[in-house]
């Protein structure tokens, strides 16, 4: 659909069409973060036997986190004197935007997708590494020592993480014979991918975790040893900025776990009937709950054990797996 | 040019993982602590100086905010010096239900330090799973003395509250209750490789260091000394109860860790069998002067808390106030061990180390 949109006769109509649909995707997504957050709370709440937000917007606390983000849009945005200015403006925006931008390629049924593009699994990875610089910068422009060293032990660990990721998916791709996300989903339609690649599924995961920065990788903030990381200066909207793209990130890596290792839309062979949308949101719940559930389960890793972890154990599994999988492919 | 610097770090007083109003100030070469230097001070509150003003029954609400998450073993250590200078004894009943509130203390005391601990780690439901525990013992507490924290429930020559009907039967319907607990804690916890992988090895020292920075409680225990004041120098009814004390080798935060939750069970152990023989009835409290004069001379009692060795040395002139009064108390000396242990060491240690030596910061500024 979209690809049909792109490719016809430009019109103003066709235009608006797109940028209608783009500000009804982004809705989408924020409305995703908005229930995202207030589950996780209720989820978090269920498993440390709490209530969680029941207050706002009857007694499921619905509207909770609206409040809450009204309240960081109304707070003072505060600037350190001695921090630097324009970097400090610009990192939070830095963070959030390749949090949008990855979005765009992946596909959630058949026909919703906004750019089709060949190397769509490559973009997201090459893209959502740009976070981590805004990250870095936030740490550094602060000019506050725990958000420096929040900002360094990101840079450390998403060098570490970005490489088994990477190497985790090769596997993926050698099986689906294309870096396009559609053609990934669609070789998995009579088996996904975490039936054929275990191992690569597992390495995906855990540096999936790593590269969202949560619990138990939730080292640049590391509210028990560095306040709270990178994001210790920030403040109203700003720090809001830094969550919504956590979030967001959140969004993008369980549909993109979806659609790598879980079949994307298609359905069990005997749920036939489910329409891919439904399947795809299924699914995509499943992976957020999970990454809620270890959030709640994992004490947190130490820096120098995360790099070891990274590259004495993720990284050789990962060159294992596609190894292996290099040469089932050749023999079957 | 190319060069690194050292970082001058203020960890605290407003930090979440000091425990209160702890400050370190470290020297730090990226992340790691090359100096690091102790700053206490800001809850010190002069309890010893105060005392000396006091009249013996009213230091006792000053005792509890010491080490305020066992108050009753504080409770306890003043009332029992005060006993001792004046020859006082105190009713089996009173005994058994100071023994009870204590050993229901020290569990609730390492259950928040359990908690905190995996929060100081990145864990947050332990926290949440060890304050629900915590709370059926504040509860139980509550009823006997109407305090959730500061209890003041123990006097000289015994205690202030006979057990409500009922109360002793809730204690043992706790016992079983938190056996059963601390096995899901273990399931939860103990075995989960990314905690070991954060303790077991981490803040190492010897059984000679422990001994020469004088620490005590699971920190001295877990470097291989079995000393517990309860088997030692019984003091109270301890040695009516039979009890283990658990030693490890090793001298690591895993050791302490093992320490403390082992010791929950051996506290269970001794509530059940204090239950089992708590005299059918008998006052609580031994006949006493309203004004407690002890006689000229100086006395100096310890006993096993939760932290460690606690003291209370008392100088009396006779007169209704003490001459002078002095607290030993474990967590100030626990602390002085921590310089040593983060030289080397970088900050995610740091928390590990420091959360394991089990302070309170009320304890550590008296």
């Amino acid at each position: 659909m979209m690809q049909e949109l792109l490719q016809s006769a430009p019109s103003w109509t066709k235009v608006g069409i797109f940028f209608g649909l783009a500000v009804l995707f982004l809705f989408v997504v924020l409305g995703f973060v908005t229930f995202a957050i207030l589950s996780e709370r209720k989820i978090m709440g269920f498993m440390q036997m709490r209530i969680g937000p029941n207050q706002v917007g009857g007694s499921w606390g619905l509207l909770q986190t609206v409040a809450d983000v009204l309240k960081l849009l109304l707070k003072e945005d505060t600037i350190p004197k001695k921090a630097d200015r324009p970097l400090y403006i610009l990192a939070p925006v830095l963070a959030f935007a390749p949090a949008f931008m990855v979005l765009a390629t992946l596909p959630f049924t058949n026909q919703f997708q906004f750019a089709d593009i060949g190397v769509g699994l490559l973009y997201y990875i090459a893209i959502s590494g740009i976070t981590t610089i805004g990250v870095v910068t936030a740490g550094w422009a602060s000019n506050n020592k725990y958000s420096l060293m929040g900002g360094m032990r990101a840079a450390a660990q998403m060098i570490s993480y970005e490489v088994p990721l990477v190497m985790s998916l090769v596997g993926v791709v050698l099986l689906a014979g294309s870096l396009n996300l559609r053609e990934i989903v669609a070789a998995q339609e009579d088996i996904w991918f975490i039936f054929l690649q275990p191992v690569g599924f597992i390495v995906f995961f855990i540096a999936a975790i790593a590269e969202l920065n949560r619990v138990p990788f939730d080292l640049p903030e590391a509210e028990s040893e560095l306040v709270a990381g990178f994001h210790v200066e920030y403040s109203g909207f700003r720090w809001a900025f830094f969550m919504l793209a956590e979030y967001v990130y959140m969004f993008a890596m369980a549909a993109l776990t979806t659609l790598l290792f879980l079949g994307g839309w298609h359905s069990l062979p005997f749920l036939d009937f489910i329409p891919g949308a439904v399947s795809f949101a299924l699914k995509f719940s499943v992976v957020i709950y999970v990454l809620i559930w270890i959030r709640v389960s994992f004490p947190r890793l130490r820096a120098d054990q995360l790099m070891e972890f990274a590259w004495k154990v993720l990284l050789p599994i990962a060159l294992a797996n596609i190894f292996l999988t290099a040469l089932l492919k050749e023999l079957f | 040019m190319l060069r690194t610097e050292e970082m001058l770090l203020n960890v605290g007083p407003q930090h979440p993982s000091t425990h209160g109003v702890f400050r370190l100030v470290i020297k730090i070469e990226g992340e790691i602590i090359k100096e690091a230097t102790p700053v206490i001070g800001y809850l010190h509150r002069g309890t010893e100086k105060l005392a000396e003003n006091l009249q013996y029954t009213q230091i006792i609400p000053y005792t509890d905010r010491m080490d305020y998450l066992a108050a009753m073993t504080n409770n306890y250590v003043l009332c029992h010096a005060v006993e001792t200078m004046a020859n006082i004894t105190v009713p089996d009943r009173a005994e058994y239900l100071r023994v009870i509130t204590m050993e229901l203390g020290r569990i609730a005391s390492h259950l928040v330090w359990w908690g905190t601990y995996l929060l100081d780690l990145g864990a947050t439901s332990p926290f949440l799973y060890a304050f629900r525990e915590r709370e059926m013992i504040i509860n139980l507490l509550n009823e006997l003395c109407g305090a959730r924290l500061t209890f003041n429930y123990m006097r000289v020559g015994g205690v202030k509250w006979d057990a409500p009907d009922g109360w002793l039967e809730k204690v043992a319907e706790f016992i079983p209750y938190m056996r059963e607990q601390l096995h899901g804690y273990h399931q939860l916890v103990t075995g989960n490789e990314i905690f070991l992988n954060r303790v077991k090895g981490v803040g190492t020292y010897t059984r000679e260091e422990a001994i020469a920075y004088s620490l005590s409680g699971a920190n001295l225990r877990c470097t291989g000394v079995k000393r517990d004041l309860r088997k030692d120098e019984p003091y109270s009814i301890y040695n009516r109860f039979s009890f283990g004390v658990p030693t490890r080798e090793a001298g690591d935060a895993w050791s302490r860790y093992e320490c403390r939750m082992e010791e929950i069970e051996e506290s269970l152990k001794i509530l059940e069998q204090a239950v089992a023989q708590f005299p059918s009835d008998g006052p609580i409290l031994a006949k006493v002067p309203k004004i407690i004069k002890p006689p000229k001379g100086e006395a100096f009692i310890r006993i096993e808390s939760p932290r460690g060795e606690i003291g209370c040395y008392i100088a009396s002139d006779g007169k209704k106030e003490p001459y002078r009064l002095k607290f030993r108390r474990p967590s100030f000396y626990n602390l002085q061990i921590l310089p040593k242990l983060l030289e080397g060491e970088n900050m995610a240690n740091l928390i590990a180390i420091l959360g394991a030596i089990d302070i309170v910061l009320g304890e550590v500024d008296g």
